[in-house]
């Protein structure tokens, strides 16, 4: 028998009573999608896919200043695939291309850095995506341009961290088993940050790898901290996540970004999540430089991607499902990215 | 979140490396880490290495494997 | 001559003979070409005809593994023989944006010359224009091709007697082109180059072609992917398929490529190879023969139709899991998250 069937075999044998836990990891739900992992749960165990795409909680106003940079100014916007196809109240960045914008997607904000670096005449803004596993990287790209004084770079920081967004969604549950901890950001960051869901809201969480096994160990580890009545934090992606994070990568990206309030789709303000370059690197927001006007956020009225991202309701149940919200017409971010909850379902559909 | 897969250093030139993952070459940027050297073993994220993959760790059988399979095994 | 094209290049004057002579003709010349008409006449081909045609854009336009001008040819070559038609003549379009370099142009036409003599077919008919820098990418190229149909391949392009058992059969690894022309979007971060399976297929169908009606369906998954091709051929038909994931192969470095910028092999393009579905009496003869050719060393199995499941493509996951594979939606996109 191998690692996978014993590990099934143990949660079959194992989750006698019901449980719901919760994923906040866009990885982890792609990872469990294609792995085909609910269809080989018991019915016992219920997973949930939470807020843990961060393509999937940047509100349309984001997209429509990007937008609305890119259409007013000379400038080069340098993203990461994934916001291209993002829609905002209208348009996304694509038709923005299509229609002119000079829009172009990168592999590492480093690469954007190096375009400011070659098209001196023009401003390149890098749009920044990402939780805590993305901003140290998008911090030392800050700290390289201020040491090479790159004046006409920029970032137009969408960037947020975790731990407000879980305390938010503890709130609004009747019944929440437990957390599959993200693995990418808990290298960074390391184990702590989630011990108040243990602590003070008696929440098992187990911090994740990726591998079908590993999600399996964890999803087993949550059901015996269950079954046992306790509720702490364990590492179960040990290979790659220290109960310290990396603290280099922690002191970067503290150097460089400050913490504020911030619109989390479907979650709406969350105090002190959002991070925006600060102090020194202050001069690197483009939201300053350009003096960018607040745009409201657009979300379609059917749209009940809140009520996903909360786990309330699964993809078919909102209205719009399949229906006017495809792959291929998105109305709410929860379709567009790969990772969202609604085109994980869309497409894997199991 | 986050896309990012373990990846093998192959050489450190001043703050950049190249790593290679599934025979393909990349570059990775190391100024978020410490103490990396050629045949370790990292993850890696839009560019930059975000951490030192442990070897230990990685090639340890859990006790909970262990005791999985040992209760499978038995008679 | 000079060494960019220029707009007067495609006057249809002195330049524009300047540029067929000293250019194209060393590489593209017959019994056709040479004679500047403004029409090809055939000899009668006998039997059944297939015709196809197909636009060619790509960015960069030399990559690793091939070029335009290949892809131009092996891609409507590739159309007319997964249509079970042996390729007989092809026609071609230019379409130049000025100051493209003629190095690179020459490039591009030695390609198709070189792609043309291997399969010993003609290039019959070519047109030049050029358009002012700006209003292409460099060079567009359309080409149209025509095949006589093999007797016993009639039904391949349809698929219409495909029935529950029969097998799917890939004749290769697959994600390679997409892959390689990624990579060669990014030499500033991804060092290694994947190299395009950019190829004609034909020898291979010749070489299989006497397993006749026991071979129900062929398609090349170029734009779009595996996913794609198995996708369009299930849907709406009384009948599902069961893909293993675990027996579709792909290349390390191209599988390393996917993880590194999340892409996907499934929905990748390929340019070299073609899948069929055939009775599982003939599937492993069928893979022997293509083994032994090298565009198909590695050939294999890596699914059934099915009764159940109508319309859909159900795939195994590796860990025994199942999912279901939908159609791409737009290119595919990399990504951090």
């Amino acid at each position: 028998m191998n690692t996978v069937q014993a590990l099934l075999l143990a949660i079959r044998r194992e989750a006698k009573q019901p449980v719901r836990l919760m994923e906040v990891c866009g990885g982890h739900t792609h990872a469990i999608r294609k792995f085909g992992i609910p269809g080989l749960l018991p019915e016992t165990v219920s997973l949930l896919s939470g807020p843990g795409c961060p393509v999937c909680v940047t509100h349309t106003g984001f997209i429509d200043k990007a937008i609305h940079l890119a259409q007013n100014y000379p400038v080069i916007l340098a993203t990461f695939g994934d916001l291209i196809r993002v829609p905002g109240s209208g348009r996304t960045l694509e038709t923005a291309r299509a229609n002119g914008a000079d829009i172009r997607i990168v592999l590492s904000p480093l690469e954007s850095l190096k375009l400011a670096e070659t098209e001196k005449s023009k401003q390149v803004v890098f749009l920044g995506i990402g939780f805590e596993t993305t901003a140290p990287s998008v911090a030392a790209t800050l700290l390289t341009a201020l040491e090479h004084k790159i004046e006409n770079f920029s970032v137009l920081s969408a960037h947020k961290i975790m731990p407000p967004a879980m305390a938010a969604l503890v709130g609004q549950h009747s019944r929440l088993d437990g957390f599959i901890c993200p693995g990418h950001v808990s290298t960074i960051t390391g184990s702590g940050i989630y011990e108040f869901l243990s602590r003070d809201h008696g929440i098992p969480c187990v911090i994740s790898g990726f591998e079908a096994a590993d999600i399996l160990e964890s999803i087993l580890l949550l059901i015996r901290q269950i079954n046992d009545h306790q509720a702490k934090v364990e590492i179960q992606y040990r290979r790659a996540v220290r109960p310290e994070g990396n603290i280099k990568a922690l002191k970067i990206m503290n150097e460089v970004f400050i913490l504020r309030d911030d619109w989390w789709r479907g979650l709406g303000i969350i105090a002190r999540s959002g991070l925006i370059p600060g102090g020194r690197y202050a001069v690197f927001d483009a939201g300053l430089r350009f003096n960018l006007p607040d745009f409201p956020d657009a979300d379609n009225p059917g749209c009940r991607c809140g009520d996903i991202l909360r786990g309330l309701i699964t993809p078919p149940e909102c209205g719009l499902y399949g229906k006017t919200c495809t792959p291929d017409s998105p109305a709410g971010a929860c379709m567009v990215s790969s990772e969202g909850t609604c085109q994980a379902f869309y497409r894997y559909q199991n | 979140m986050c896309l990012s897969i373990p990846a093998k250093v192959v050489s450190t030139t001043g703050n950049m490396a190249i790593v290679e993952i599934g025979g393909l070459m990349i570059h990775a940027c190391l100024d978020l880490v410490e103490d990396i050297q050629a045949g370790d073993f990292v993850l890696i994220h839009t560019g930059f290495i975000i951490q030192k993959i442990s070897t230990e760790e990685a090639e340890e059988t859990t006790r909970l494997i262990r005791e999985i399979e040992s209760y499978n095994d038995a008679p | 001559m000079k060494d960019k094209i220029l707009l007067v290049h495609g006057s249809g004057g002195r330049m524009t003979r300047e540029l067929i002579r000293e250019l194209f003709h060393p590489y593209l010349h017959n019994q056709y070409l040479d004679n500047e008409s403004d029409a090809a006449i055939l000899n009668r081909l006998t039997g059944k005809i297939a015709v196809s045609t197909d636009a060619f854009v790509v960015n960069p336009v030399v990559f690793p593994g091939g070029d335009i001008g290949k892809l131009s040819i092996c891609g409507t070559a590739n159309d007319l023989a997964v249509s079970g038609a042996k390729p007989h003549s092809l026609t071609a379009a230019f379409i130049l944006e000025e100051g493209l370099e003629i190095s690179v142009l020459e490039r591009i036409v030695s390609s198709m010359a070189i792609e043309t003599e291997k399969l010993g077919i003609s290039l019959v008919a070519a047109d030049t224009k050029v358009v002012p820098t700006g209003q292409c990418d460099k060079i567009f190229i359309a080409t149209t091709g025509i095949g006589t149909v093999i007797p016993d391949l009639e039904q391949v392009s349809l698929g219409k007697d495909i029935q529950a058992g029969d097998r799917i059969i890939l004749s290769g690894t697959i994600g390679d082109h997409g892959a390689g022309i990624f990579c060669a979007r990014y030499p500033g971060h991804i060092l290694t180059s994947i190299r395009s399976d950019c190829a004609c297929v034909y020898p291979m169908i010749e070489m299989i072609s006497r397993f006749g009606t026991g071979i129900r369906f062929m398609r090349d998954p170029t734009r779009g992917g595996l996913a794609t091709v198995l996708c369009e051929v299930t849907e709406k038909n009384a009948w599902g398929m069961a893909i293993k994931e675990s027996g579709i192969p792909v290349r390390n470095e191209v599988a390393g490529l996917c993880d590194l910028v999340g892409l996907d092999p499934l929905y990748l393009a390929n340019e070299g190879k073609f899948i069929l579905v055939a009775a599982e009496s003939i599937s492993k003869e069928i893979i022997t023969v293509l083994r032994s050719h090298p565009l198909g060393e590695n050939a294999c199995e890596i699914g059934v139709i099915t009764r159940e499941n109508q319309g859909r493509v159900i795939l195994e996951t590796p860990i025994g899991g199942t999912r279901l594979l939908t159609m791409l939606s737009g290119d595919p996109l990399p990504r951090i998250c």
